[in-house]
């Protein structure tokens, strides 16, 4: 068996189309008197090029399972293979959640960050932060301090940054939920324009049933904790998409509303797991 | 000229808070003036001890004679290059040891604790162990003063690198920064802030400890010079030579503001 560290690495051979594989993926952490499954049993096939969304009431261990494929957590028992093309790509790029960008770096240097750590040649970080810095908006800003950006600034700068790292897979962790209403959707939109181009595989983590609609290809729905695979659905919706005529359509709402009625019982059984734990 | 009339509540307020500054600077520079002033005449009229209190006047003519002969200036020198070279030599390794204590957690409970024991001791109590240790030299004065600074900087960068959040270390490893990277792009700028603050503690220590090193068994300095006075009772050369610390700890503040803007351009108070 695979030991249970950071995700495997392996040669895609063409066999199977799937670029991340999770078998089996067990996570419990231990407090001195308790043991808390945070992850139960979860096994998954990402496609290739797929736009995979992860939806759960909080803390399901979504966060959780994408720290995992990150590699900055390790399962307590299961596996995660990731398929590499090219060895010379990064296994996978975070836009993390809230503030991650450097304040001490220019939002040029923020960008840069991931290509300098693989000392990635200075034409090729000129050409890619460049250009990622465009895509996003940023270019005027290159020179500037996080703390001069707006909260939606910054999570461009974030967004930026995965992106011009070039890695195999971008796993993003609720990169929205601290932007109001208006500067999510325009960010959603962006994403998706940025995403069209490359094709990369994305991990997406939210609690917006919108978003994960909006954005996914196919949605795996977790149950309160210990999370478990609830349902996976396919979102039939075409590509690209521009997200306010989407959501006008009546399809995207029958398929909100029948996600959130398999969602609801969820986030109600996270509320009472909540209320138990307040009155331990 | 007419001067054009305020429009509105705004200029007004504006101009009342133009007129409090003015007032309050003028306040802040007439005060000591008063006080040297009342100094002077409370000396004159005999009400105070000229051995103890000379005047002002007479200060300023020390002052004059001294910068004239150029032993004022040779003691101030010999004591900046002492605390020049304390303070680097005591700075930069607590810099580079606070930030790799404050990353690895096995070496900051190794060392945790003899810092705490060793922190409280003053350190004008072991100047004599200074002085049997190092001589009466240079290296003496340059040692108290690389102590004074130690502690403050390596104490400050340990907390400095303590509240770094936690996600940019996890960015870090994300981008696969190595340990080396993590303590250049990650702990050392984000410890900075933090680590400017103890610079400044540092050096108004090394201030201190300099004046009481060059007591002892120096032949130049300015706490030499303050100490000499008294040997021969030139009371006047003492008031100048606590005027020059005064104003060099006031120039050191100036100074380190100055560049802590410039090495901490991200900071959003500038």
């Amino acid at each position: 068996m695979q030991s249970p560290s950071t995700p495997e690495l392996f040669v895609g051979e063409g066999a199977s189309p799937a670029k991340i594989v999770v078998r089996e993926l067990y996570k419990e952490f231990r407090t001195r008197n308790d043991t808390l499954v945070a992850i139960d049993r979860i096994s998954l096939a990402i496609d290739q090029g797929a736009f995979f969304m992860i939806v759960g009431p909080s803390g399901c261990g979504k966060t959780t399972l994408l720290r995992i494929l990150a590699g900055l957590d390790t399962p307590t028992s299961g596996e995660v293979r990731i398929a590499q093309e090219d060895p010379s790509k990064p296994g996978n790029s975070m836009v993390f959640q809230g503030d991650s960008i450097f304040p001490w770096m220019t939002v040029w240097d923020n960008a840069a960050y991931g290509l300098r750590m693989r000392n990635r040649p200075q034409h090729e970080i000129d050409e890619v932060v460049g250009h990622y810095l465009d895509r996003t908006g940023l270019t005027r800003f290159a020179s500037a301090y996080p703390h001069q950006l707006s909260g939606g600034m910054k999570q461009r700068v974030s967004i930026a940054r995965a992106f011009a790292n070039d890695p195999e897979i971008l796993l993003m962790d609720e990169p929205f939920s601290a932007l109001d209403e208006q500067n999510r959707t325009l960010l959603q939109e962006e994403l998706l324009r940025i995403w069209d181009e490359t094709k990369k595989t994305v991990v997406f983590i939210t609690h917006s049933v919108d978003e994960a609609v909006t954005l996914g290809d196919r949605i795996m729905v977790m149950t309160a904790q210990p999370g478990r695979e609830k349902a996976l659905i396919d979102v039939p919706f075409e590509r690209p998409r521009h997200v306010l005529e989407l959501r006008a359509r009546p399809e995207y709402g029958e398929l909100v509303y029948s996600i959130w009625s398999r969602l609801r019982d969820e986030v109600q059984q996270a509320r009472l797991q909540d209320e138990a734990m307040g009155s331990k | 000229m007419k001067l054009p009339a305020p429009v509105g509540r705004k200029s007004v307020k504006a101009r009342a808070a133009f007129s409090d500054a003015m007032r309050d600077r003028v306040i802040g520079l007439a005060s000591p003036l008063l006080l040297l002033l009342l100094w002077e005449v409370a000396v004159r009229a005999g009400a105070v001890d000229a051995r103890f209190f000379p005047p002002p006047s007479r200060i300023l003519v020390t002052l004059v004679a001294l910068v004239e002969s150029g032993v004022l200036w040779a003691n101030t020198w010999a004591s900046l290059q002492r605390l020049f070279w304390g303070s680097l030599i005591g700075g930069v390794p607590a810099l580079l040891l606070g930030v790799v204590m404050g990353i690895y957690r096995p070496i900051r409970a190794a060392l945790e604790p003899l810092v705490a024991a060793t922190y409280p001791v003053p350190k004008s109590a072991i100047l004599p162990l200074i002085l049997l240790i190092f001589g009466l030299g240079e290296a003496s004065k340059i040692a108290m003063v690389a102590i004074g600074v130690f502690y403050p900087v390596l104490i400050n960068a340990v907390a400095g690198v303590l509240q770094i959040n936690r996600i940019y270390l996890d960015v870090g490893k994300n981008f696969g920064a190595g340990r080396w990277r993590v303590l250049s792009t990650i702990a050392l700028p984000g410890a900075l802030p933090l680590i400017m603050t103890g610079v400044k503690l540092g050096v108004g220590m090394g201030l201190i400890l300099i004046s009481i090193a060059e007591m002892i068994g120096a032949k130049s300095g300015l706490g030499y010079m303050i100490w000499n006075a008294w040997e021969i009772l030139s009371v006047e050369t003492m008031y100048v030579g606590l005027l020059v610390i005064a104003v060099l700890g006031y120039a050191f503040t100036l100074l380190l503001n100055e560049l802590e803007r410039w090495v901490i351009p991200w900071k959003a108070d500038h």
